[in-house]
């Protein structure tokens, strides 16, 4: 299960984001969501794009550093204490989460979400057996 | 009773034209021994076609072939050694790190004249029997602690061999005790005038009147503020272990250049590039010849050193040349918190793991304290979308290069082709601390 995420090592200064949305919007790359973790040296976006594999090869001959990984997206309830539910399913059985953004998604009545923790299995089957939605590649 | 003027007047004074006699006479004794008892350095003057017997005076010095850094690499450990290991009572060692120390071996007249050196300097500096010094130089392998807590002795003062560090039981015998002269670092004097001032000490309450600073380049505006948080008048002093230790030259009242001690040592200036001998005045590279050492004699030993030589008299009626602070470096060495750092020994632990060797050192100075900050290129293959690993990694990084250099970088990934390059060359180090005036 899991989605293909594409990763991308910025230096953290003006228009390095815009570089990069750039580079994907010229090749045609569709994005679904994106997320940026920055520190005072670095930024790192994490990106979900409708084809991960061309992404990865437009940021690479630019000169980026880009990587690809499978991370965890699940679907739960578009309502109050839909995600806390989860969290809290995945707290209580020891999984780390590393972090968590949202997905863009045209459904209405779910909310969707990406997610990497320390125990990729471990996560799934907690999320599985309590009747939360695990998406994959068709997904997207 | 008066204060001394001089530890060693007729000396101190000698007049010139004597001065040079003396170096003279000393060197054409010194070559005849180093040539006869060290055979590496009899090599390198067979290379050069220069036999003893062709050094009649200080006039011949540059027929005679230099000693750098790496013959004594080469020559480590036993190498350089120019008496039995058994007339040896001492090793002192440089602050460099493994692979990159140099030993040096004294016997008991060479820690003599030395400490003459440092008793010169203390003097100068105003004190005498009836001050109390306060050593807070490292004590140990480092020259800084045993050099001043000799000259201290052979003054006659009371000695408190502090070492460095706990800068509450520093503190604490210095006004207990009533220390009125400091010998340290400049960086360490401006940190326990700082911790004085927070305890709520001022000027007046110190008990200090002067002190002796070196060992790492410190700028007028250091020296400044020293002082008028102290309230004391700050002496510079220069030395380097493989001459001696400090005390190779100190100042003196009129704060106009350090004397070189020229009846123990010949200064010269050259030119780093050809290694041409320059004339006073001109700035150049500073080189060291010992007259008297026995267990290490150096001769034309390059420190690295770039400074100016100045021949005038000076009015505190000593009359050994005086040397400029250093100006800066011949080579790419880096002091930093008091420590010798080269470029290539952060490379090696660059590739030791597994990072590219595009690097690039920033220092700073930030409350008189070095900064160092080590900015690399994260390989693409190391990159983890994580924030945590790659602080991690940072950690190990860090960790590598502190074994190595002895003192902890901060440490920064960056992201790959973002180090600045200038002519495709890559700007390896950025210095911005300003020591050089
Ligand atoms: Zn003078």
């Amino acid at each position: 299960m899991g989605i293909k995420q594409v990763s991308v090592f910025v230096e953290n200064k003006k228009g390095s984001l815009h570089e990069i949305t750039d580079l994907l919007a010229k090749a045609n790359v569709d994005l679904r969501s994106m997320c940026i973790a920055d520190t005072s040296d670095y930024g790192i976006v994490r990106m979900i794009a409708d084809d991960a594999e061309r992404a990865q090869k437009v940021l690479c001959d630019a000169g980026h550093t880009a990587n690809i990984r499978t991370v965890t997206a699940f679907a739960v309830p578009d309502e109050p204490g839909g995600l806390a539910k989860a969290l809290n399913l995945l707290e209580s059985n020891g999984v780390n989460i590393e972090y968590l953004y949202a997905l863009i998604t045209t459904a209405t009545d779910k909310a969707y979400t990406v997610m990497r923790s320390d125990d990729t299995e471990k996560a799934e089957s907690v999320l599985l057996k309590s009747g939360i939605e695990l998406l994959d590649e068709a997904h997207i | 009773m008066d204060k001394r003027k001089y530890y060693q007047p007729e000396i101190e004074t000698m007049p010139v034209e004597q001065i040079k006699k003396l170096q003279s006479e000393k060197l054409v004794k010194q070559v005849e021994h180093v040539y006869k008892d060290v055979p590496y350095y009899r090599d390198l003057m067979d290379k050069k076609g220069v036999k003893p017997e062709d050094i009649h005076g200080i006039e011949d010095l540059h027929k005679l072939p230099f000693i750098e850094k790496s013959d004594l690499r080469e020559t480590y450990p036993y190498g350089m050694l120019a008496v039995p290991l058994e007339d040896c009572v001492r090793i002192q060692s440089t602050s460099g790190t493994t692979g990159r120390r140099v030993i040096a071996y004294y016997t008991q007249k060479d820690i003599d004249l030395w400490e003459d050196c440092c008793a010169r300097a203390l003097i100068a500096a105003g004190a005498d029997k009836e001050d109390v010094v306060q050593v807070s130089y490292g004590y140990g392998l480092f020259t800084g602690g045993p050099g001043l807590n000799g000259g201290s002795h052979k003054v006659g003062c009371l000695t408190l061999p502090m070492s460095s560090g706990n800068t509450e039981r520093q503190i604490q015998f210095m006004t207990d005790l009533k220390a009125t002269v400091l010998c340290c670092t400049p960086s360490y004097a401006a940190y326990l005038g700082e911790s004085l001032t927070e305890m709520g000490y001022t000027p007046d309450t110190i008990p200090l009147k002067a002190g002796i600073f070196g060992a790492e380049p410190w700028t007028a505006s250091m020296r400044k503020s020293i002082e008028e948080t102290l309230g004391i008048k700050a002496y510079d002093i220069y030395g380097l272990t493989e001459i001696s230790g400090p005390g190779v030259s100190f100042e003196c009242s009129e704060q106009g250049g350090m004397h070189v001690n020229e009846d123990h040592f010949i200064a010269e200036i050259i030119n780093p590039e050809t290694g041409e001998p320059l004339p006073d005045g001109q700035k150049g590279e500073l080189v060291f010849t010992c007259l008297d050492k026995e267990a290490f004699p150096l001769l034309r030993y390059r420190t690295r050193d770039i400074c100016v030589l100045n021949r005038t008299p000076c009015s505190c009626g000593r009359t050994h040349v005086r040397m400029s602070k250093p100006m800066g470096r011949s080579d790419d060495m880096m002091i930093i918190r008091g420590v010798n750092v080269f470029p290539s020994q952060i490379e090696t632990v660059l590739l030791n793991e597994g990072f590219s060797p595009n690097y690039q050192i920033k220092l700073g100075r930030v409350n008189n304290n070095d900064t160092f900050d080590v900015y690399v290129e994260l390989p693409p293959e190391q990159f983890d979308d994580s924030v945590k690993n790659i602080a991690e990694k940072e950690k190990s990084l860090k960790d590598a290069l502190r074994s190595m250099l002895g003192i902890g970088p901060a440490v920064h990934l960056v992201a790959p082709k973002t180090i600045a390059r200038s002519e495709g060359k890559a700007v390896r180090i950025i210095d911005e601390r300003k020591l050089h005036d």
